[in-house]
């Protein structure tokens, strides 16, 4: 592992030139690498000021004053800090296969973009207005790829949007469904009908469509998204249900239901397959997770690793092909298109990994500076403490 | 008179007319029945039906209580951001348990009610008994107890089956003098001890409303006899059997009730006790009144930005959220009002609603640490210390003054008796190790100089001039052993037992009392008899008691012993002086004196004073004046013939504990109504006074007597304060108990000085005398108050209380005269000593002995005191932090009032997942050993002046708060910068964040907690980690159901999908670790500092919270020293 370290090191910083900040981010965890002696005597310099206060019988100078309690107080505090080190060493050499990320802004507030043209699109414009960026991958990616689309300055996390649902209708209740619960004013009804579902947050579901092609010698491949996979696995089989009634057919099961205000289709229309139709459609689940902060990502579509051999997307030209229904231009939002691999981590995240080494390094430094006040005014004190 | 009374003038205030028996008077009476209430005793407060209402009022009068109802009904009414659930559940759980407390305790009184009032009397009706439930009876009913059983109400003594109208009380339940009392029944109704008899007699009683005076009782019987004039007797206390005193044996007695139920005398005696209110309340008024600026700051802060960020009109309502159309028409400012109530229920719960039941929890469950208190249990009394009141358990902590009796207190209140002088010969018991008992012939000859006559009237009269009764051993074999000593002596005054058995050294034997005849057994062994004619009781403003007897021969004596100053003035001058050296010295020896009187009466004087008393006994109005006058009359003129010494010991470590006292910075003052020399020797003896302390005087003898006694007094003051505050340099002027660096000073002052400076004789520019006398006494170390009468000790206390800063006091004391301090100090603690119960009745807390008070203060006071602060700066503490995140949250919803937390975390945090870790700490913590508190009096001083809840360590723990919450929230707010959490790819929601942060702050809030615990008992780990455990169980469950009766499952399994990202754990455990990272810093550079000090390291747990002790106490040293040599192990 450690072999590889430089070598890995210079590939991700000579890789990432791209479109996503933050490597030197990561470019500081790699440094934790190599550092790895150093995470050790970080440990024995945590443990230094530690002992100096009475834990280790091993210490001859700690045994003036030590006490028991002392020793419950600070064993804690030596493992706390322990752990920090322990997890920035080990978290450096998990950057090390951290996950590459690329992200493009769709918005086209720029008059330059392609997408400029559909900027002031409303919500019931047909045909819907379409627009195309080509992209470059400068290198691949060579596990799963998950796809996000991302919005800013949409607060899906507003009380009154976050409230706006009705998640007994949402299960399956066949009184919900015609008679939806107060909260989901006012997309409760439209024309005195019930509306199915109800509420802000599925009226304003996301409703761009992405596609991605690989261009290879002017030509252009489409790339398989996978659509389903990408809600909780609880909310699909547990939380979300259709009606239920005689026979499978939704149409009839959403009978005496209108369609949210802005959507162009009703709910029944979603998708063909019958079990991402409806309310268990996977695009509609992820919507109705509110999200937490006002900038936020959501899983679109996955595109999995064929085989062994070749890179999940090789580096190389790319065009996105946009289907720009989604208005964010009213409201001063930006629209965004993610492309992720994933590690156990999750993400790509420079928080932890920065924030682990900060803690680590002061804990390091601390313990070096209680320890050398320890040996300097340590031994005065068992001096003094002798003729007790 | 009679004719005055028939005119209907009974419904005058001060009298009520009692008729025995409901038998009218005469036919032509107009006799209109008084009403007066029946017999029920009624302690309890609430009824089955009232319960609720009346309790709910009660506790929604607490200002807290009251500010949770508002939030509630807020919630109610206005659409705000968080379900009435979840501050209602909160209220509601405080609400019962208080309800259930307060029930179960007035549960507990209703049961006692009942058993008083459903127990069986006989009751005398139409010459037949019959059995009637106590709470039945009315005024008039002629009762009749017997042996064995409790008066159920306030009876007049009518007969009884002794012959002479006697019977024996003892009134332990009442104020604990376990002594017998005799009672005499009206003499003219002595003989009616049969039912018939009883039933016959009419007469109508007229005595004074019912007032709470145990020992006041005034009235007057009227008995009709057929063709009689009436007969007026005079009813005096000795007449009247109190409700709750038991018969002792005699067989039984008849009384008429005349006053009952909630009129008797014991239950006047048990309504109004004042409530005393700790320091540490105020502490926490100021700090809920900081949270709730915090709290409307912070709701002002949010709705003003909120309509800042709101001007701009795709923030106010973008396409996707548009408001209702009632939001839309609600006009502005109504708008802007709902905005402010929704911001203050959303932020709430930074105002701790558990708080207070968890203070008032640890205070009640607190207590009961000290009543099991092993080493405060006392093998003679079989008791241990006794808590009245659990509201002050902290205030033990904070003591400041110390008001402590002398005798009994300081002194174990048994006395012995050491010498005597008769005739300004002294007699010493040379052959004390011989029970001088048997040593019948002469075992005065070694100091056998006066006269055998005057030796034996001395002895007589010390055997005659007493109230001491004679209680026979129960057990038969007594016989065999000692045949002399199957008796014991009792008395109300340990004195007079002590004189008695003085007088029995030396050959003089009581033998009892009979029908009126004292006998007793002289040196020659033969038995003496003395008719009893008149005994002129000792009371302490006389302070003196005589008797007048009649010798077999006829000759009438009249004997009489008391202080020396009350009998000096009343003997032949020229008697006086040889005694007086004796009585001097004795005193300054520390002994008790008495002088001893006596004169001899002509039968006329004797006619004379038996009239003047049998009058002044029958008087309605100013009894008490009139016997007063009556007995400064008869005692006068006597003859001295010597005086007595008695010996009442120290208690056992009183002076070390005085001297932990002293170390631990609290002042103490004796307050004694002794003489101030005798006084004066005991205070040397436990070393309030040291050898080199200065005594400044301010008594009767430095002042003088004369009438210049105002401008000598105004020179000492003035000199005193010249020596003592304008002298001392002013630099240490800031620095509080300078005293303890320079000269000690010590004050002596006499009850008749004291007046003269309380209240100036004259308008004498002197109001000021006050304070400067106030300032003196401040400087000093230790105060010396003796002739004090009781309420002069109360004022004492209260003149202390109310100096600037008030400092915390606290009386001790054992007897009835010590009441009034206890009552009025902040603090009382009574002595379980010999002169009843009366003190550790009215007091906070009782403790057998003087030297409990030092574990009682310097380990429990001081524990309680850091128990309750931290338990209440950690409330605000971990309410800070709970939910400054929310308020940072609303900068990221757009104000717009979103919650962070699920309802049920918002409604659980303070009553599931953290409070019982703070409860466990508060009632368990010793962050330094009870041995180590009570062996080094100085740790005291470190949380004197409520030193951990004062604004620094309040800031403290507020910046603490605010820093965890930020750490909390911006945590947990980069780590959201992620695109995903979770290895398959997939986005958590708002939901997940706010769990984030809610788990980081439970585990944070709860190791800190553990961070601060320094004593672990199982219950410290049982409840920290199983909160912890709970906490996540809780999660699990609450998240892993679809739950019908919620609107929204917004929690549904978001607990577990948390749990399955490594990202998460790794955060989880990194802003845990950056929380309490400062916390743990401290604690080690703390640590290091403290060494480098070289002082006696103590581990402490809130770093900034104690108080530095300045620049060292003298004794620094030689407490550390002595620390060492006590627990070597330790400090090793």
């Amino acid at each position: 592992m450690r072999n590889r370290d430089p070598e890995t090191r210079g590939s991700s910083k000579a890789l990432w030139r791209g479109p996503c900040r933050g490597t030197e981010g990561w470019a500081g965890l790699g440094w934790a690498g190599p550092g790895r002696p150093l995470g050790k005597g970080c440990r024995s310099g945590g443990a230094g000021p530690v002992r100096s206060s009475g834990v280790g019988a091993a210490c001859p100078w700690a045994a003036a004053p030590p006490c028991e309690t002392r020793r419950r107080l600070f064993l804690p505090a030596l493992r706390r800090g322990e752990a920090a080190y322990v997890g920035a060493v080990v978290n450096g050499h998990l950057v090390l296969t951290a996950p590459v990320q690329f992200n493009i802004d769709y918005t086209g507030t720029e008059p330059s973009s392609p997408c400029n043209k559909c900027l002031n699109v409303s919500w019931d414009s047909t045909p819907p207005c379409t627009c195309i960026i080509n992209f470059t991958l400068e290198h691949s990616f060579e596990s799963n790829v998950f796809m996000y689309y991302g919005l800013s300055n949409f607060y899906q996390n507003h009380r009154r949007y976050v409230k706006s649902r009705d998640d007994s209708q949402l299960n399956g209740d066949n009184s919900s469904l015609l008679n939806p619960s107060k909260e989901c004013e006012p997309y409760r009804t439209n024309e005195d009908k019930p509306i199915a579902p109800c509420g802000a947050i599925a009226n304003s579901m996301f409703n761009d469509t992405l596609e991605l092609y690989r261009i290879d010698n002017d030509t252009k491949t489409p790339i398989t998204l996978i659509k389903k996979g990408i809600a909780w696995w609880t909310d699909k089989n547990v939380k979300f249900r259709n009606p239920t009634g005689d026979g499978n057919n939704l149409t009839a099961l959403f009978q005496g239901t209108t369609k949210p205000v802005n959507w162009p289709k009703p709910v029944y229309m979603l998708d063909t397959e019958p079990d991402n139709n409806g309310f268990i459609n996977e695009d509609f689940i992820v919507w109705m997770r509110t999200a937490a902060l006002p900038t936020f990502r959501k899983l679109y579509r996955l595109i999995e690793r064929k085989n062994n051999l070749q890179p999940t997307l090789q580096a190389g030209k790319y065009s996105l092909h946009i289907g720009y229904n989604y208005p964010v231009h009213s409201f001063d939002g930006r629209k965004r298109m993610i492309l992720s691999t994933i590690s156990w981590m999750g993400g790509k995240n420079p928080f932890l990994g920065i924030a682990y080494i900060t803690v680590g390094s002061i804990c390091f430094f601390l313990g070096v500076v209680l320890l050398i006040i320890h040996h300097k005014y340590g031994n005065r004190n068992t001096s003094a403490d002798i003729p007790n | 008179m009679w004719s005055v009374w028939c005119a209907g003038e009974e419904k005058r205030v001060g009298t009520r007319t009692v008729v025995v028996g409901h038998r009218p008077v005469s036919e032509t009476d107009a006799y209109v029945a008084q009403k007066f209430c029946d017999n029920r005793i009624v302690s309890s407060k609430y009824t089955l039906w009232n319960f609720l209402p009346k309790n709910l009022f009660e506790q929604f009068r607490r200002i807290a209580n009251f500010y949770f109802l508002i939030i509630f009904l807020v919630q109610v009414i206005v659409d705000t951001p968080t379900s009435p659930v979840t501050s209602g559940l909160p209220l509601f759980f405080v609400i019962t348990v208080t309800a259930i407390k307060q029930g179960y305790e007035d549960w507990l009184r209703h049961r006692a009610d009942n058993e008083v009032n459903k127990s069986n009397v006989s009751i005398v009706e139409n010459a037949k008994q019959v059995q009637k439930e106590s709470e039945k009876i009315k005024v008039g009913d002629i009762v009749e107890v017997k042996a064995d059983e409790t008066f159920p109400c306030d009876l007049i003594f009518l007969a009884s089956s002794s012959v002479d109208g006697t019977c024996y009380v003892t009134t332990a339940s009442l104020d604990g003098e376990s002594n017998f009392k005799t009672h005499y029944a009206v003499r003219d109704t002595t003989v009616l001890c049969t039912d018939e008899a009883i039933d016959a007699l009419t007469a109508t009683i007229e005595c004074e409303q019912p007032q709470p005076d145990l020992y006041k009782f005034v009235g007057r019987i009227t008995i009709y006899r057929s063709n009689q004039e009436p007969v007026a007797r005079s009813l005096g206390p000795e007449n009247l059997l109190l409700k709750g005193a038991t018969l002792k044996n005699t067989k039984r007695i008849y009384g008429v009730a005349v006053y009952t139920g909630m009129e008797t005398k014991m239950a006047l005696n048990y309504q109004g006790k004042s409530q005393k209110r700790s320091a540490v309340e105020k502490s926490i008024n100021a700090f809920l009144i900081v949270y709730l600026c915090i709290l409307l700051s912070k709701a002002t802060v949010c709705t003003t930005l909120k309509y800042v960020w709101q001007s701009n009109p795709f923030n106010d309502e973008p396409w996707y959220n548009e408001k209702t159309k009632k939001e839309r028409e609600t006009f502005k400012v109504l708008r802007m009002f709902t905005d402010f109530l929704s911001f203050m229920v959303l932020f709430n719960f930074i105002i701790p609603v558990s708080m207070y039941v968890t203070v008032e929890m640890q205070k009640f469950l607190g207590s009961f640490f000290i009543s099991w208190d092993k080493e405060m249990y006392d093998e003679e009394i079989k008791e241990g210390a006794l808590v009245n009141t659990s509201d002050l358990n902290e205030e033990l902590g904070q003591v400041e003054y110390v008001f402590t009796d002398k005798t009994g207190t300081l002194t174990e209140n048994s006395m012995e008796f050491i010498e005597c002088c008769i005739d300004g010969h002294k007699y010493k018991d040379c052959i004390s190790e011989v029970d001088g008992f048997s040593q019948t012939d002469g075992p005065l000859k070694c100091y056998g100089k006066a006269e055998k006559s005057r030796e034996e009237l001395f002895l007589r009269a010390l055997c005659l001039c007493h109230t001491v009764q004679i209680k026979e051993a129960d057990q038969v074999d007594g016989l065999i052993g000692h045949p002399e000593r199957k008796y014991t002596y009792i008395s109300s005054s340990p004195d007079e037992i002590a004189l008695v058995k003085g007088a029995e050294k030396y050959g003089f034997t009581f033998l009892g009392l009979q029908n009126d005849f004292m006998k007793i057994r002289n040196q020659k062994n033969e038995t003496e008899m003395y008719q009893l004619l008149h005994v002129l009781n000792f009371d302490p403003v006389r302070r003196r008691m005589s008797v007048i007897v009649r010798t077999t021969t006829g000759k009438l004596l009249l004997f009489c012993k008391g202080a020396d100053s009350s009998i000096f003035p009343r003997v032949q001058q020229e008697e006086i002086q040889q005694t007086k050296v004796h009585v001097d010295r004795n005193a300054m020896d520390g002994y008790r004196t008495l002088c001893v009187a006596f004169k001899e009466l002509t039968q006329k004087e004797y006619d004379k004073i038996d009239k003047q008393l049998s009058e002044a006994k029958m008087a309605l109005q100013d009894r008490e004046e009139k016997m007063a006058k009556v007995f400064e009359d008869t005692e006068a003129d006597m003859h001295l013939i010597g005086a007595t010494a008695v010996e009442d010991r120290l208690q056992e470590q009183s002076a070390e504990t005085i001297e932990a006292l002293h170390a631990a910075g609290m002042k103490v003052w004796v307050l004694t109504g002794d003489k101030m020399e005798t006084a004066k020797s005991t205070c040397y003896a436990c070393r309030l006074f040291q050898t080199n302390t200065e005594l400044l005087e301010l008594t009767a003898k430095t002042v003088g007597e004369s009438e210049r006694k105002e401008d000598r007094l105004h020179e000492l003051l003035m000199e005193y304060h010249k020596k003592l505050i304008q002298d001392v340099p002013k630099n240490r002027g800031g620095l509080k108990r300078s005293w303890t660096l320079s000269q000690e000073y010590g004050l002596i002052i006499d009850g008749s000085t004291l007046s003269l400076i309380l209240n100036p004789s004259q308008d004498f520019s002197s109001s000021n005398y006050k304070n400067i006398f106030l300032q003196i006494c401040l400087k000093c170390t230790a105060v010396l108050c003796c002739r004090m009468a009781p309420l002069q000790k109360a004022q004492i206390v209260r003149m202390v209380k109310n100096t600037k800063g008030s400092p915390i006091t606290l009386s001790i004391g054992d007897g009835a005269n010590d009441v009034s301090m206890i009552l009025e100090a902040h603090v009382g603690i009574g002595i379980k000593g010999k002169e009843g119960r009366q003190a550790s009745r009215n007091s906070d807390y009782a403790v057998p002995k003087f030297k409990h008070l030092r574990k009682l203060l310097l380990a429990h006071g001081h524990l309680y005191y850091v128990r309750i602060a931290h338990l209440v700066q950690y409330f605000f503490y971990k309410n800070l932090c709970f939910i400054l995140p929310q308020f940072l949250y609303q900068f990221f919803c757009g104000f717009s009032q979103q919650p962070l937390y699920d309802a049920a975390y918002l409604t659980m945090y303070n009553i599931c997942f953290t409070s019982l870790p703070i409860l466990a700490y508060s009632l368990l913590e010793q962050h330094i050993t009870i041995d180590r508190l009570t062996a080094d009096p100085q740790l005291y001083m470190k949380v004197s002046d409520n030193a951990m809840l004062q604004w620094r360590p309040f800031l403290y723990w507020t910046f603490l708060g605010a820093f965890e919450g930020l750490v909390f929230f911006f945590g947990a707010y980069f780590l959201f910068q992620n695109s995903s959490l979770e290895d398959n790819g997939k986005v958590f929601g708002n939901w997940t964040f706010g769990t984030i942060v809610f788990t980081v702050l439970v585990f944070t809030v709860t190791l800190k907690l553990a961070l601060d615990t320094r004593f672990w008992t199982w219950m410290n780990h049982f409840v920290i980690w199983g909160s912890l455990a709970f906490y996540v169980f809780f999660s699990f469950f609450w998240g892993g159901v679809i739950w019908p009766f919620l609107k929204q499952q917004r929690m549904y399994f978001v607990f577990a999908h948390m749990l399955t990202s490594v990202s998460t754990w790794l955060a989880i455990i990194l802003l845990i670790f950056i929380s309490l990272f400062p916390e743990i810093l401290l604690i080690v550079l703390k640590n290091i500092k403290e060494k480098n000090h070289q002082t006696a390291s103590f581990d402490l747990p809130i770093l900034v919270s104690y108080k530095r002790i300045e620049n060292g106490y003298v004794k620094t040293e030689d407490a550390v020293t002595n620390l060492t040599e006590r627990y070597p192990l330790r400090i090793l």
